[in-house]
């Protein structure tokens, strides 16, 4: 677990979903035919690099420590964040209504909530 | 019928209703695999009650995006609510029985109620689609 990077991933997660969230209220799809829906195609491509960074440096890291952790459930959740972001991506592009805007902002929120999940079972509590 | 249903029930806010579907039936299906490959004598009943609500949630994902019938999703609609409502009771009243928790404890509560809101949302939706689709039908 690299706090670092699991904080930086915990923000950048959070802008996107933001982002999401003002297209879906503005009414906008994610068409990837305008420049906001381009950025936020920009910077979830970043989370989504991010957090295949974190899954390998996290099931080295888990695997090389002796202290007393949940394993298999961290490792799940290593590899949960980094497979929920791009099924949601998809799914969110094959809705032409503001819809697919909001399918992305819970993907991206789904996200920080996994890095919580993953800060309490490396500290020992979960 | 099939087609149908897919155009009903995977469009419009139909499409966020699955994504989160989608979410819950991934993380109880990953949860539960974790649970019973590796402690599953801890808690046995709470570990099995989560296999099962694991496997509600990927049949209720599955026939709201239209994979399968409308009757199918909302047998997993209500057996998902009835679910949350009957385990929900049972983990308050029968505290000894779950000594670990399963995603339906507490009426979903670990879960910020998500899996208690859920099915209402799921049946609700299904009855919207399908008035609007025997509407346009008739």
């Amino acid at each position: 677990m690299i706090q670092v990077l699991a904080t930086a991933l915990t923000v950048v997660a959070l802008v996107a979903a933001l982002w999401s969230l003002v297209l879906a209220i503005a009414n906008r799809p994610v068409t990837l035919a305008t420049k906001p829906t381009l950025g936020l195609a920009g910077v979830v491509v970043l989370l989504e690099v991010g957090l295949l960074a974190q899954a390998v440096v996290g099931v080295v890291n888990v695997l090389g420590t002796d202290r007393e952790l949940d394993r298999a459930t961290f490792i799940g959740y290593l590899i949960g964040a980094a497979v929920v972001l791009p099924l949601g991506a998809f799914w969110a592009l094959g809705e032409r209504s503001r819809w697919g805007a909001g399918v992305l902002a819970v993907a991206c929120l789904s996200v920080p909530v996994m890095i919580l999940r993953l800060n309490q079972i490396w500290a020992g509590h979960g | 019928m099939a087609d149908g249903l897919k155009a009903s029930t995977r469009s419009g806010p139909g499409r966020l209703l699955i994504a989160v579907y989608g979410i819950f039936a991934l993380a109880a299906t990953a949860r539960s695999a974790v649970q019973i490959t590796t402690r599953f004598e801890q808690a046995p009943l709470a570990y099995l009650l989560s296999a099962f609500a694991a496997v509600v949630y990927v049949v209720a994902t599955l026939a709201l995006a239209g994979v399968v019938s409308r009757r199918i999703a909302y047998l997993a609609c209500g057996v998902e609510l009835a679910g949350v409502i009957v385990i929900g009771a049972a983990s308050l009243v029968f505290v000894d029985a779950f000594p670990d928790a399963t995603v339906w404890s507490d009426f979903g509560g670990g879960y910020g109620f998500i899996p208690l809101v859920l099915p209402v949302l799921g049946l609700l939706w299904l009855r919207h689609t399908g008035l609007r689709h025997s509407e346009e039908a008739g």
